[in-house]
């Protein structure tokens, strides 16, 4: 336990040594790193200067309400909405799919999308439909099922692909107003897509990141990387013991194969180009928006005080809200950053760091 | 219409808000309103009730029934108090097995016997196919509390010591594993145990065992909540004092779960006198269900529950909110 409290020391230590003293804004876009630089209190240990920043990194939050409203439309459908956890407690503009289930929909909870598949090959008689939300992380699996759904003749189950890319998100955050000096991007992403993606940070940005671990050790360690090379930014990974600089061939691929890129709905962020994932037309049957035609109706409809849009820019701190904790709690959450566990302000209501 | 969710049954904020506006409001009397595991009733008799519906009903280390005796006898223990008598009242599903019903019910009695308490009085219903998920029992106890104790939820006072008689986490996490069907290796057993005999022997302390309480639903971040809200005081545990196995350390890190959060059944949180702190912890240790007993943290003035990490940095603990739901990623 000693041994922990000296690594971090030697990392501050390491820290200050290499202080470019300007307001210095690290983004981190992964909702695992929000966690963790909470839950180890790593704010704590860095100087004033060094501002570590939630970005667009928790794939619960940014599904935009009317993607949920479509969600629950489809729960009253007579069919199983399958999903991950933390998806059930997502506010849309009139309900959630928590609220849904006490109405007597049927709603459950999966850990991997392939448990979702063998329950719909076990219940014929159901129609079972996953919500695919999240990143590369997860796109693999789902596009899995939906692979052996095809080849096994599973008629029952399909997929509403909501699924969302980071690098385009990442180009329209520096398109606005930014206020980054450096990005810690997401290890478990980065496992699946590889360093090459996020080239263009330095290249048109003239920005740096580090592909980082999730341990309090990794992400000291990533600061430092970023901290040593911030003339001279570039993409680094620490995380070398899980990430290959290309990625993982496979699994690219089987994205490729069964999902197109589409344009998406960032909740706090607004529509951006090509930042999302549709299902291929050679697996149409699979695809329960055109099965069940489904769409996101209406604008996205702005909630009033709510500023997770500035926090996912990294503008503010979730606290510097004037909702935070007081109207919008993780029971009662207003905005998407309050929603999943993994949220900026879920996290920093939680750690209060 | 407002309707109940899952997430009101999960020990945390919400539950405390509907138990708060729904039942404490209908159920005004100051035994309710003290917030307690058991009511302290006729002077010196602890009474409590507690219902049981888990899934699945055989799991790793224990049963429902091993479950419904264990979590009545801790509850009507935790004010300093002896359980003598057990009710066990059973709703069954139409078409449910014989023999499960059977082989929960032997569970029972080998509880009761093992934490010497008797079963005096039961109840049996059955009801139509989907009314019920298989069975759910509830039992009701009594105990009487031993002599000079004093123990409540209200008198933690700064300076005083937290301890816990085991590892966090166990039986939140045998659940879970068994029902998401994951394997470990060694396999995760339900900690599910009577704790009364340990109990017993604190008292020995007398009133310098000031808290007892068992972390189950909402588990040990709860129950700190609990005690700083009831006692007006702050606490701060270790983060290296904490006992976890490991395994359960990475089934959460696996799941996006804090063990804080997850239920046990079988350990209990004490707040001690300073003074009686490392002799409260060697009567812990000696007991058959506290050999990883531990002293994780002090009370202090501050109203904040707080954890000290293992990095030297210091957070506030979270608190569940209800329903645990595994993160996407």
């Amino acid at each position: 336990m000693m041994q922990q409290k000296e690594i971090v020391e030697k990392a501050k230590k390491a820290i200050e040594k290499l202080n470019p003293g300007i307001p210095f804004n690290i983004m981190e876009v992964c909702g695992s790193h929000t966690m963790a630089i909470s839950k180890f209190g790593l704010r704590q240990i860095l100087p004033k200067n060094i501002r570590l920043i939630s970005g667009p990194g928790c794939p619960v939050c940014v599904t935009a309400q009317n993607e949920i409203d479509a969600v629950i439309d489809l729960s009253n459908k007579n069919v199983v909405v399958a999903t991950f956890g933390d998806l059930i407690r997502v506010p849309g503009n009139r309900s959630s799919l928590q609220k849904e289930r006490a109405k007597g929909r049927e709603i459950k909870v999966f850990y991997s999308p392939l448990d979702a598949l063998k329950y719909a090959e076990d219940n014929p008689d159901k129609e079972v439909i996953f919500i695919g939300i999240g990143f590369e992380t997860t796109i693999p699996i789902v596009a899995i099922t939906i692979k052996e759904a095809k080849e096994k003749k599973i008629k029952n189950y399909s997929v509403y692909s909501l699924h969302k890319t980071m690098p385009e998100a990442l180009r329209a955050l520096l398109n606005g107003r930014s206020n980054v000096q450096g990005f810690l991007l997401p290890g478990h992403v980065s496992a699946i897509t590889g360093k090459y993606i996020y080239e263009f940070l330095p290249k048109e940005f003239g920005v740096g990141g580090v592909i980082s671990g999730f341990e309090a050790e990794d992400i000291l360690m990533s600061l430092i990387m970023l901290l040593k090379n911030y003339k001279n930014p570039l993409i680094q990974i620490q995380y070398k013991r899980v990430v290959k600089e290309e990625g993982n061939i496979e699994a690219q691929k089987m994205i490729e194969e069964i999902f197109e890129p589409c344009d998406s709905t960032w909740r706090g962020l607004g529509k951006i180009k090509g930042s999302g994932l549709m299902i291929r037309d050679k697996y149409k049957d699979f695809d329960a928006a055109l099965k069940f035609g489904i769409k996101p109706i209406g604008e996205e409809i702005e909630i009033k005080g709510c500023r997770c849009g500035d926090v996912l820019k990294g503008h503010i701190y979730p606290n510097e809200c004037s909702l935070f904790g007081k109207v919008c709690t993780p029971e009662n959450p207003v905005g998407p950053c309050m929603v999943s566990s993994e949220g900026s302000c879920a996290a920093f209501y939680k750690y209060g760091v | 219409m407002e309707r109940v969710l899952l997430s009101h049954g999960g020990g945390g904020t919400m539950m405390e808000k509907l138990i708060e506006e729904v039942f404490a409001k209908a159920f005004n009397n100051e035994y309710i309103d003290a917030m307690e595991d058991a009511a302290l009733i006729l002077g010196n008799l602890t009474f409590t009730t507690d219902s049981f519906t888990v899934k699945p009903l055989f799991f790793p280390g224990g049963d429902i029934g091993k479950l419904a005796v264990c979590g009545t006898v801790n509850d009507a223990s935790m004010r300093g108090a002896k359980p003598l008598f057990l009710t066990s009242a059973f709703i069954i599903e139409e078409g449910f097995s014989l023999e499960e019903l059977r082989k929960i019910v032997e569970s029972m009695e080998d509880t009761a016997k093992k934490a010497g308490v008797k079963i005096v009085a039961g109840d049996t219903k059955v009801v139509e196919k989907g009314s019920v998920d298989k069975v759910f029992i509830n039992t009701s106890g009594i105990g009487m509390v031993y002599e000079g104790a004093n123990v409540s939820i209200k008198n933690a006072r700064p300076g005083d010591v937290v301890l816990i008689s085991g590892t966090i986490g166990d039986h939140g996490m045998a659940i879970m594993s068994a029902r998401e069907e994951l394997q470990f290796d060694p396999p995760i057993l339900s900690d599910v145990s009577p704790l009364n005999k340990m109990i017993e022997k604190l008292m020995t302390l007398g009133k310098a065992v000031k808290v007892l309480r068992d972390p189950t639903r909402g588990g040990v971040a709860e129950v700190l909540y609990e005690i700083s809200k009831m006692s007006g005081v702050g606490i701060k545990i270790y983060e290296d004092k904490l006992p976890v196995k490991e395994s359960v350390k990475s089934a959460c890190d696996l799941m996006g779960f804090d063990f804080l959060h997850l239920a046990n059944e079988g350990k209990l949180i004490a707040v001690v006198d300073r003074k009686y702190a490392e002799e409260a912890l060697e009567i812990m240790k000696s007991d058959k269900y506290g050999k990883d007993a531990a002293i994780i943290g002090e009370v202090n003035d501050s109203k904040l529950v707080t954890i000290n990490t293992v990095y030297g940095t210091s957070r506030i603990i979270d608190r569940p909110i209800g329903e645990l739901l595994p993160r996407i990623c």
